[in-house]
């Protein structure tokens, strides 16, 4: 490298001696080092950018997301006890009534216009949350009892500081009558923030304020227990086959070459095969975690079958040799020896795989575990929504509140992928072996 | 129903091991001569044939009962036969929909008939699946149990079995190609049937949402894939001209540069891109990225569309980084130590021996690393479909919208599907070139890293 420099500098021929110590020379290696280090900060400047996007992309994420884990509510206490309701029917007593009697006490002098204001403060949901604890608890009709009633979108927005008040009345969801009234209830103590425990225990809704992940965190555990069931047995199997049994020839060879290839299928593509195959032409049931699941499992099974390929490879054949010698049969030095030997790895491989098999959306959404599905599954078979799905589907909703709840979904995603990779690094550390 | 009955197979092939086991331990004690398999072995050997038989069944039940039920209540509709496939299924849902007791309008004579007829059918697929299923267990829990004999080699039959079952396992692969080419294939032939094959390769005009009404005739080039693809095309290069740089020279950095403790914390960082869901990332481009793109545009005097090209490609370099970066970083560290000591040796500095020895001695790894990084970049779908475009536009311009055919077949396929809709169906054609373009880059770029890879 410096010499073809060398030679090629102007007006010195091959054979004269180089001068090391001429200032042409000290430039000359100034200029090297200088490109030197240029290389270094490009590089350095890429790791920067890749690394300061991550950091943008998780602290927006955080900081949309983070007020959707709180959620702002009002206790309205309820003398049920003074109301006469049917305890034979409680689900068909008039719950709309009985809720608004109890609110309107707070401020029982307004006009019917302003009262109608008034009542969308709360969700319009409320009476049914009311219902719904009575149901659970009938006790509570022999007394009064305080129910936190979360307020209505626009209201929820605004006491977590995301509606400017000083906008023109018309610009704005939430009108000043409701602000005023708002801003009553507060000094009276009855607004407060709690942990949105709904988040985590609400099935989907069209109010945000009462959307939660209930269906979409079950429906996508139990995709991800069938894609386990199917794609651990069939991926370690397919793997010992191809590593111990199968002969070496073309056979095998298209095998193999067919697992790498399908390894990198684009996942709608996995979608397509599901919706032609699993709906199409078996005719599964539509949005069903059991068809969720067996696609993920065909995409999770050629990463499965590398992974344990690689770690069975990596099992010393002298462990083999060994048992052999002692007179064990090769399904018996495979499934004694070898496999216990691996397992470690192939489970670190599982459950990285279970991982990506959790954050994908686009072949769910071909089967349609996008539906709008306000109860959790009852099992594998039910329509559900998956915890991808549900993200894309709240990404899509117009309501300000939706994308506070779309970071937390995000987040609580994240949440579950870190588990499960901490997980993964855990086994790593602590049982995988070096040979 | 499944559920339960899956449950009763484990357990049933439970107690057939166990009792398998008594039996073989008798016989072992009984006799005077050596038994050829450990008792687990004839449990085991019970358990399998108790369990198998059935659970296949089960399996091809769950599957074609669907079917084979519509076939038959369809057939009992007079005047089913003369029915186009959308009709039938129409019919068939109505019928249904009586058989569950949710009635819209009052049903004829005909559809009543057969919705009892369904209703019939379904009770007897219950008692016919039960039925069938405890028969083959018995029969196998028998045949499992009248082979316990000393001289009976219960581990090879075990042993079979089990090749069998990872001989089948290794061909779920080759069963999934097939079926995902199978499907393809079939439906986009039928698209062709509907839309010729040039119209669809070489049109300039692709408007799917045309044709939507069976009485609309689909327009002239309607469904050209060009301008689509011309879409993918321009994100995936957005997407690279982010990418490469960024991953190449992060790898650099990385395996010649860094010190071991700057490397083992920046590897794993790096590869938190390639592990965060891809509808995240769309999320952001839509929340963050699409709004900077536009102010930015605004500021020197572009009018940038609210999901220009740029946002999803963008985005989409990013999450590809690691992918470049973890691939060139193998790369480097494959080319031997002895040709980067013989340059230094020469006097190159550290970034003449890379630029002038190490990248050349790399480029096979890097350059396959990007066309599998390519082949992400195309088929990738979460991204897009929340920022790319939806009307397809033959453009260059990255602050304009365009799409691609990721997004084309969501947006065709999402919701209710028909497969005898053009619509649809393009969806399947789309879906095969994308196949097809992503199975000739990974083809590629496997056999140009594996070729590499012998190099040294």
């Amino acid at each position: 490298m410096s010499q073809s420099a060398t030679a090629a500098a102007p007006g010195r021929s091959p054979q004269a001696p180089v001068l090391w110590k001429s200032q042409e020379m000290a430039d000359r290696r100034k200029a090297r080092y200088a490109a030197d280090r240029r290389l270094q900060m490009y590089g350095l400047a890429g790791i920067i950018f890749a690394l300061g996007f991550l950091a943008i992309l998780l602290t927006t994420l955080a900081f949309t997301g983070y007020k959707a884990f709180v959620q702002t509510t009002a206790s309205v206490e309820i003398n049920l006890a003074a109301q006469d309701i049917d305890r034979t029917d409680i689900r068909e007593a008039n719950w709309r009534s009985i809720f608004r009697d109890a609110v309107r006490q707070e401020f029982p002098d307004l006009s019917r216009a302003e009262e109608r204001e008034f009542f969308k403060i709360f969700t319009s949901s409320a009476h049914y949350l009311v219902r719904d604890r009575v149901l659970d608890n009938p006790a509570l009709l022999d007394g009064t009892t305080t129910f936190h009633i979360p307020l209505a979108d626009p209201l929820d927005q605004f006491a977590k500081g995301e509606v400017n008040p000083d906008l023109p009345e018309d610009q704005r969801r939430v009108s000043n009558a409701q602000l005023e009234l708002y801003e009553v209830l507060d000094a009276r103590g009855m607004i407060s923030q709690p942990f949105n425990w709904g988040l985590f225990f609400n099935a989907d809704s069209r109010f945000p304020e009462l959307a939660g992940l209930a269906g979409a965190i079950s429906g996508s555990f139990w995709a991800l227990l069938v894609c386990f069931l199917i794609s651990f047995p069939v991926g370690i199997a397919a793997a010992i086959y191809l590593e111990e049994f199968a002969p070496k020839n073309r056979w095998t060879d298209l095998i193999e070459i067919n697992i790498n290839n399908l390894a990198a299928v684009p996942s709608v593509v996995f979608g397509m095969l599901g919706l032609a195959v699993f709906l199409g032409w078996f005719g599964l049931p539509r949005s069903a975690p059991f068809v969720g699941g067996l696609v993920l499992s065909l995409m999770t099974l050629p990463t499965l079958i590398i992974v344990t390929r690689a770690s069975l490879k990596s099992v010393p054949m002298a462990i083999r040799e060994a048992a052999l010698g002692v007179g064990a049969s090769k399904h018996e030095v495979i499934f004694h020896h070898v496999l216990p030997l691996a397992m470690p790895t192939v489970m670190t491989g599982t459950i990285i795989g279970l991982a990506q098999a959790l954050g994908e959306t686009a072949p769910l959404l071909l089967i349609g575990m996008n539906a709008f599905i306000t109860s959790p599954p009852d099992g594998i078979f039910e329509a559900s929504t998956a915890l991808p799905t549900q993200i894309y589907i709240w990404a899509d909703s117009p309501e300000r509140g939706f994308v506070a709840r779309t970071s937390a979904a995000i987040l609580v995603l994240l949440g579950f992928l870190a588990l499960m990779n901490a997980i993964a690094i855990f086994l790593r550390q602590r049982f995988e072996r070096r040979w | 129903m499944t559920g339960f009955l899956l449950i009763f197979l484990a357990a049933a092939a439970v107690i057939a091991a166990l009792v398998g086991i008594r039996r073989a331990r008798r016989v072992r004690d009984s006799a005077a001569v050596k038994t050829h398999s450990r008792p687990i072995y004839h449990g085991l050997n019970a358990a399998i044939w108790t369990g198998v038989p059935a659970l296949i069944f089960l399996i091809l039940w769950a599957l074609f009962k669907g079917p084979i039920i519509d076939m038959l209540v369809l057939a009992s509709h007079p005047g089913a036969e003369a029915l186009s496939e959308s009709e039938a299924d129409l019919l068939l849902s109505e019928i249904r929909q009586v058989a569950a007791g949710t009635i819209f309008k009052e049903p004829t004579p005909e559809v009543r008939d057969a919705a009892v007829h369904l209703q019939f059918l379904e009770s007897l697929a219950v008692w016919a699946l039960v039925a069938v299923a405890a028969a083959l267990a018995a029969i196998g829990a028998y045949v499992g149990f009248r082979v316990v004999k000393t001289r009976f080699r219960a581990r090879h039959s075990v042993e079979r079995s089990i090749t069998w079952f990872m001989l089948f396992s290794s061909l779920v692969a080759i069963l999934t190609t097939a079926g995902i080419v199978g499907s393809l294939l079939y439906e986009a032939l039928a698209f062709f049937a509907k839309v010729p094959i040039q119209e669809f390769l070489f049109g300039l005009r692709w408007e799917p949402q045309i044709a939507i009404r069976a009485d609309q005739v689909a327009g002239q080039g309607a469904f050209g894939m060009l301008p689509v693809l011309f879409g993918t095309f321009v994100i995936s290069m957005l997407a690279m001209a982010v990418a490469i740089p960024v991953g190449v020279f992060s790898a650099i950095y990385l395996t010649e540069y860094a010190g071991a403790r700057f490397r083992a914390v920046v590897k794993p960082l790096l590869e938190i891109l390639a592990g965060i869901p891809t509808i995240v990332y769309g999320f952001f481009a839509v929340l963050t990225v699409a709004p900077l793109i536009r102010d930015l545009g605004q500021s020197i005097g572009i009018n940038a569309s609210p999901n220009s090209a740029l946002a999803a490609g963008g985005v989409m370099g990013v999450m590809l980084i690691p992918f470049i970066s973890s691939l060139s970083d193998d790369a480097f560290a494959a080319v031997p130590r002895a040709i980067r000591e013989g340059s230094f040796a020469l006097g190159a500095t550290k970034g003449e021996t890379i630029r002038k020895v190490l990248l050349p001695a790399a480029l096979p790894g890097i350059v396959g690393g990007i066309l599998l990084a390519l082949s992400r970049a195309i088929g990738e779908t979460m991204i897009v479909v929340m920022a790319a475009g939806l009307i397809a536009k033959i453009t260059a311009n990255p602050f304009e919208s365009v799409t691609t055919v990721t997004v084309q077949i969501v947006t065709l396929l999402i919701g209710d599907s028909e497969f005898d809709n053009p619509k649809t169906l393009a969806a399947f054609a789309l879906g095969l070139v994308l196949f097809i373009i992503t199975l000739g880059l990974n083809l590629i770029a496997l056999r140009t890293v594996r070729k590499y890879r012998e190099q040294y």
